[in-house]
């Protein structure tokens, strides 16, 4: 059997059995993969650059790259020093971006290389930038290491030019697709609102095939954007775990005001996202987005009997589980499993509320958690769906489960990296998703008199 | 130097010398080739860690729980990647480990990887459990053969350290050595244990991806020798105690296995042959070398009945395939040198002119038979990055490549077909069925009707 729980009652209490997160490093390379014309190094050894660029590779089905220092055996015990300023001077010789975004290992950061001390030894040429974010992925999970190369951004690069502010806003994305990213471009665009979006991995990690192969492809926020974020009147920071500290960090920098949103996916996350640029700025939301918010009412009435008190498992990164267990309380569902690998006890403490403001009980709510604890759950009182990442699909399978693939990594779908869950439009594609996997559940399991045409 | 420059530079002076020697033409360079150096600092290596070597030989092993002492990353990357098939277990497709912590980091990890064994057992009692160190529990010096053994004891049974940590070496080889050397610790006998002599035989570096051992079993059923335990595909705990019952090894994947083989031969006197089940002719040649051994007519009687039927049984496919593929341009970038000799001669059976070999961890003695193997200024490379493959396959005008998921969208990106041959995919490739399989996916992918329209495109 294709399962990981033994027969009967068992305590889980040490380490992790297929785990619900990965490690610091791979986020803080996504992160870099959002600045134009840069290159992400990897501080340690050969194996983790490998393994997070096939990871990415996987999800996005778009070529990776990044260097690595490379470490052997005799970096390990005199440090990393000569490996990265080797590396530096390497990477600009041969690779020529314009940035070079290092991040740490659980090596460098257990030997206790000083990255800011050996940056400031590198030979970098002119109008080139090098800088890096401490990584160790003995601490946090992918979540966190993106969260640090996004405040690395800031705290090399951004600057305030005075007190005055353009009339601006940054808008820190959080760990979501390029589809996603440009989705909220295109939002922001309707409103009007000059926009600075960083990390930005669209046309980068959703680039086109043309027969010719684009080291650097188009995208990717410049480091002249970033610089100016520091400019900015105001920076909305998408999801709590990936964007908050950034936000912060430049508010304390610069003197930008942040406001911590949800991930904007849902029907009421999507509208405080916009409702937040209307009231800043003043500008009126155009008749087009109210049309799109008034498809998705008009949708969810359409079909919530497919889903309304339908029970669901949600796992997978926090700031995308936060967004979608209030998605799919608005859509009548129960989440009656939530969970995520990421540490942070604010992760419980909001989806509680959340639950006691629906008047939903009997969930079950964890932080930290792995995919093992999640089967118990389940196996103990089944659901009618499971929302996660591809490796829910032991599970679904394992107890027959329906599974809508949704966050980070899906490594056996295509497509899903440039279709937007995001916004109004995410909002439709989601209800589509989730309508579509219960009927095909019904479909499969009606007997011929029950088999409807219509549904 | 100026063939070396890698883009998107255009200045020659900027190239990486030190690359120089791991890069040669076929035909026109009479010195060897330069390789299992370490990749150079700040290079976009396509090579991973030891940790990643060792990782992908023990995998499968079905019935074992593999637990990975590290922080967690490391057991994530490496969650149910290969497409090793099993017959029984599926316990290996989990993924456990001691998700190390900053405490952990701090104060040492041994009591947390013994907690951690103790919990295993309880739950799973599995028939043997590998511990894969990493780059932390090396560098903070965690004495996991110690916790391996006190746990052995503590539980009787196999709880079995490897010395995986990533930074020894960036070649993958190292950690085929530290898989090997788990290998051999679990099926050594105990004192006063005794594995008889049988008729039978071992296959070494034969990982069943798309079910590729059972394959080969097949064939030698049918010509009469039978399959004691592969190492590593579909095995498990038990079988592997077995190997030393073996009266041959047949070593595959030469790479992972080479030294097992040799150890084998020492330890328990069992000779060893190299083999080759990807393409037909390889495979041909293999079941004949084996019969040999045996020296038996019947065998040999069989064999030959074998290798006539398949042979007359692929041929019109293949020929099918060889009409739409003759003459198209072939890359091959791949881990192991065995595999590139294998689909050199699985593309030339195809009629497809190859214009680049490369692997991540050849050898001297590997390259030099690459090299003879191929035409006039082929391009041979070790270790290469993605700048450097871009490069030569541009100008080579290569149609269709061969190699794993990071050359996949590279490839893709130049409008280049793609063929996977790593050890990942899930799809048989080997023996004579294996061989059609292989035509057809090479001819799906070089001759897909979408390549048309990225031409067309250019008006739009």
């Amino acid at each position: 059997m294709l399962e990981c729980l033994p027969e009967g009652a068992v305590e889980h209490t040490v380490g992790k059995i297929n785990p619900a997160k990965t490690c610091q490093p791979i986020g803080a390379m996504y992160a870099a993969l959002g600045i134009h014309r840069c290159l992400p190094h990897s501080h340690g050894s050969q194996g983790c650059s490998a393994y997070h660029r096939m990871h990415l590779a996987r999800h996005f089905r778009d070529p990776v790259l990044a260097s690595t220092s490379s470490f052997t055996e005799g970096a390990s015990v005199f440090g990393g020093l000569a490996n990265l300023k080797a590396s530096v001077k390497n990477v600009f010789a041969i690779y020529q971006p314009d940035i070079i975004a290092v991040h740490t290992t659980c090596l460098s950061e257990t030997i206790g290389d000083d990255i800011s001390n050996i940056i400031r030894q590198c030979e970098i040429p002119e109008g080139k930038y090098v800088i890096h974010a401490n990584t160790p992925s003995y601490y946090g999970s992918h979540v966190t290491g993106f969260s640090n190369m996004c405040k690395a951004m800031v705290s090399y690069l951004a600057q305030s030019d005075g007190t005055t502010k353009k009339e601006q806003m940054n808008v820190l994305p959080g760990f979501v697709n390029p589809g996603d990213m440009r989705e909220i471009r295109r939002i922001v665009d309707l409103l009007s609102v000059k926009l600075i979006l960083f990390p930005d991995t669209s046309d980068v990690l959703d680039s086109p095939l043309t027969g010719k192969y684009e080291m650097y492809p188009e995208g990717g926020a410049t480091i002249d954007e970033i610089r100016d974020s520091g400019n900015s009147e105001l920076t909305l920071a998408l999801g709590a775990f990936a964007s908050n500290d950034t936000a912060d960090l430049l508010q304390e920098k610069c003197g930008v005001t942040g406001i911590p949103l949800k991930l904007p996916i849902g029907l009421k996350a999507t509208d405080a996202f916009i409702m937040a640029i209307h009231d800043w700025f003043g500008v009126e939301v155009p008749k087009s987005l109210t049309v799109e918010r008034g498809q998705v009412v008009d949708t969810l009435i359409d079909t919530n009997f497919h889903y309304q008190g339908k029970t669901v498992a949600i796992f997978g990164d926090p700031d995308h589980v936060l967004a979608m267990t209030e998605f799919v309380i608005t859509m009548g569902m129960i989440p009656k499993y939530v969970l995520t690998g990421t540490p942070g006890k604010q992760f419980e403490d909001e989806i509680r509320k959340m639950l006691e403001k629906a008047g939903i009980t009997g969930s079950r709510v964890k932080v930290d958690g792995d995919l093992f604890e999640l089967h118990q759950w389940i196996r103990e009182e089944k659901v009618d769906l499971l929302i996660g990442t591809t490796y829910g699909k032991y599970i679904a399978r394992a107890e027959d489960i329906p599974l809508v693939r949704f966050g980070f990594p899906i490594l056996d779908r295509a497509v899903h990296p440039l279709m937007p869950v995001v916004g109004y439009r995410g909002c439709l594609r989601l209800i589509e998703q989730i309508s579509n996997a219960l009927l095909e559940r019904q479909d499969r399991d009606a007997l011929d008199e029950d088999y409807e045409l219509v549904m | 130097m100026g063939d070396l420059c890698t883009l998107p530079v255009g200045n020659p002076a900027t190239c990486i010398s030190e690359r120089e020697r791991s890069i040669i033409t076929a035909g026109k360079n009479r010195t060897a080739i330069h390789c299992t150096d370490d990749s150079l600092a700040g290079a976009v290596s396509q090579r991973a860690c030891v940790f990643c070597g060792a990782r992908v030989v023990l995998n499968p092993v079905t019935d074992a729980v593999h637990l990975v002492h590290g922080p967690i990353g490391c057991a994530t990357y490496t969650w149910d990647i290969r497409g090793s098939l099993s017959s029984g277990g599926e316990m290996y497709r989990n993924s456990f480990s001691t998700n190390m912590k900053e405490r952990d980091v701090v104060f040492g990890g041994e009591k947390k990887l013994a907690a951690c064994i103790d919990e295993i057992v309880d739950k799973y009692h599995p028939p043997a459990i590998f511990v894969y160190s990493t780059c932390v529990t090396g560098i903070i010096g965690d004495d996991i053969v110690a916790v391996c053994k006190e746990a052995s004891r503590r539980h009787a049974m196999d709880v079995i350290p490897i010395d995986s940590s990533g930074f020894i070496s960036g070649n993958k080889v190292i950690g085929y050595r530290a898989a090997a050397e788990a290998l051999m610790r679990l099926i050594t006998p105990k004192d006063g244990e005794h594995v008889e002599k049988t008729r039978k035989l071992n296959i070494l570096g034969e990982y069943n991806l798309g079910g590729e051992t059972w394959l080969i079993k097949r064939y030698l059923h049918e010509i009469g020798v039978e399959i004691n335990v592969a190492f590593t595909g579909d095995s498990t705990v038990a079988a592997l105690k077995q190997a030393p019952g073996a009266c041959l090894n047949l070593v595959q994947c030469t790479g992972s296995m080479h030294w097992v083989a040799a150890q084998l031969e020492k330890k328990f006197g069992t000779p060893s042959i190299n083999v080759n089940f990807f393409g037909a002719e390889n495979t041909a040649e293999s079941l004949r070398n084996i019969a040999q051994f045996y020296n038996d007519p019947e065998i040999a009687r069989r064999t030959e009945a074998l290798i006539e039927r398949e042979m007359a049984r692929i041929q019109p496919e293949i020929r099918k395939y060889r009409a739409k593929l003759a003459g198209k341009r072939a890359a091959i970038y791949v881990g192991g040198a065995y595999k590139a000799v294998a689909i050199i001669r699985q593309l030339r059976e195809l009629g497809m002119e190859i214009v680049i070999t490369g692997t991540q961890t050849g050898r001297k003695d590997d390259y030099a038979t690459i090299n003879g193997m191929l035409g006039e200024g082929a391009i041979v490379i070790d270790d290469a990055n993605p700048a450097e493959l871009e490069k030569f396959l541009l100008e080579k005008k290569v149609d269709i490549m061969a190699g794993g998921i990071k050359e996949r969208v590279l490839a893709y990106k130049l409008g280049i077909g793609f063929v996977d041959h790593n050890h990942d995919r899930k799809d048989c490739l080997a023996g004579f069925e294996g061989a059609v399989t292989f035509a057809r996916e090479v001819y799906v992918t070089g001759c897909s009707p979408v390549w048309k329209y990225l031409k067309h495109a250019e008006g739009i």
